[in-house]
């Protein structure tokens, strides 16, 4: 499958500034941080809940506890790939009983990544609330999902895929819009 | 990497590279029990056959609640109680049961080399949960998981085996394993158990008569059970044979001062293992069980979960005549 990139949608200092924003938001609109823990949802979900916590700890002087999560288990289409995929650990070292989560990705589609992930901390416990924190909505949901936290909102075609590149995971830093080429 | 494998018949044509996957692989698994609800949806509506033609308690619960948690279910065969005991062959049994379409089969059997045979002749993936005197893949794969994750990695220790060797597919198995991973093997205990030829299994392999010429230097001493119910040449006196091979902790304090303790189980205590050596620091019996649960669900998740191949039902496909 060949893609071409049609437009940078996020610069690497973007993306620095929106989490920026996105992290005080995050606090200003959970009423106390007592319970208050990021989850992030592998792979580039986990870079991003990190470096949220630590705009929080060096703004809000507040340590939030964060975990990785790994959703493989989860998926609801295991059973139209031939060779599984290969499982991650989720990490996650709090218990989750009664806090307020708050899942981190990078780019909300379909919602059926977040069902999953949503499946797996419920066999890890009853978290109080779950809200969703994300970069990119690019739209076309397919279950019930919605995000509370959002850097850019994108509309997308069917065709479009929203590439998230990060620091940590791929070495370079920019979210980018491509589309597939016949 | 993925595994790529259909069955898992043995760890000799294993490579390296996909042993190490599935060690790597057990970890989100060991993760997993423990938390505080176990059960995954992964496997859901996958039907795995358990068909254990020799008695086991052990690997069978293991791989019974590997599947459980997996999300599967299962079909128990069980030699006591099958038709079996009526003349029905292997081949007739497995057949039946393919026909009723499990997802993948589980086999432990008297005869080395059966489960070859019957993956030779089925559609599903084949797991070999002990055959004969030939393999036991699993048990090396948890005992390898569990060796690397005291000792923090998996090459070149000074194993020592002692024990009925000859008889004993997890000895073979562990032998194939840590010697891919450049073990040194030291093999002791009473010389018709422990024959020269078992020299030949690898580059690295040595017998020595008294224990506690073996134990010197061990990393890791797998101790291996007296199978009273398999061998039908009279077996040793107990008493000489807690003289010549029980491991004490006397004698293992030859051994390197982290050395591990491994047990397949089940123990025998006062014969081959002294108690204060099986609840000692060194044991390692226990993790070996909890590591075997992850080994499993990991193994059935790659082997039996995904796509189902095509396959034509055997009832529609297959010639009748002998194979």
């Amino acid at each position: 499958m060949r893609v071409v990139e049609k437009r940078q949608l996020l610069s690497a200092e973007e993306i620095s500034r929106t989490l920026q924003r996105m992290a005080h938001e995050i606090v200003e609109k959970s009423g106390g941080t007592k319970d208050l823990v990021l989850i992030g949802v592998r792979r580039r979900g986990v870079p991003l809940s990190q470096r949220l916590a630590r705009i929080i700890k060096e703004s809000a002087r507040v340590d939030v506890p964060v975990g990785t999560l790994d959703i493989t288990l989860y998926r609801d289409d295991l059973s139209t790939i031939s060779w599984q995929p290969v499982v991650q650990s989720t990490e996650i070292e709090f218990p989750v009983d009664d806090r307020d989560v708050v899942l981190v990705d990078d780019v909300l589609y379909t919602g059926r990544t977040i069902r999953a992930a949503m499946n797996g901390l419920f066999d890890l416990g009853r978290p109080r609330r779950i809200r969703l924190c994300v970069l990119i909505d690019r739209g076309h949901r397919e279950l019930p999902v919605e995000a509370s936290f959002v850097g850019r909102h994108v509309q997308t075609t069917d065709t479009e895929i929203v590439e998230c590149r990060l620091q940590e995971v791929d070495n370079e830093e920019r979210v980018m819009l491509v589309d597939r080429v016949a | 990497m993925l595994l790529r494998l259909q069955h898992l018949l043995g760890i000799e044509s294993l490579t390296r590279e996909q042993i190490t996957f599935i060690l790597d692989q057990a970890k989100p698994f060991q993760e997993f029990q423990r938390h505080p609800l176990k059960k995954l949806a992964t496997l859901r509506g996958k039907t795995v056959a358990l068909t254990f033609f020799e008695s086991s308690t052990r690997t069978r619960i293991s791989f019974a609640t590997a599947a459980a948690r997996l999300g599967a279910d299962t079909m128990n065969l069980q030699a006591e109680s099958s038709s079996l005991k009526k003349g029905e062959s292997l081949l007739d049994t497995v057949r039946t049961l393919e026909a009723m379409r499990p997802d993948g089969i589980v086999i432990r059997h008297a005869s080395s080399g059966a489960p070859e045979f019957v993956a030779a002749r089925v559609e599903i993936p084949v797991i070999n949960a002990g055959d004969g005197t030939h393999e036991h893949p699993t048990q090396a794969l948890l005992d390898a998981l569990t060796i690397r994750d005291r000792k923090r990695k998996l090459d070149g220790w000074n194993v020592t085996i002692l024990g009925d060797i000859l008889h004993s597919r997890v000895a073979r198995s562990n032998l194939h394993l840590l010697g891919k991973f450049g073990a040194h093997f030291t093999l002791c205990g009473p010389a018709m158990w422990v024959p020269r030829e078992l020299e030949c299994l690898g580059p690295n392999i040595r017998r020595v008569p008294r224990i506690e010429q073996a134990l010197e230097g061990a990393d890791v001493v797998i101790v291996l059970r007296v199978q009273t119910e398999r061998i039908h040449e009279p077996s040793m006196a107990a008493e000489e044979y807690i003289l010549g091979y029980q491991l004490t902790p006397e004698r293992l304090r030859l051994a390197q001062p982290d050395a591990l303790v491994l047990h397949p189980g089940p123990m025998i205590r006062g014969l081959e293992i002294d108690d204060a050596v099986a609840d000692g620091p060194q044991s390692c019996v226990l993790e070996q069980v909890t590591n075997g649960l992850a080994i499993r669900m990991a193994l059935l998740y790659h082997l039996t979960g995904g796509a189902p191949a095509d396959a034509p039902h055997p009832a529609k496909e297959k010639s009748s005549a002998a194979d």
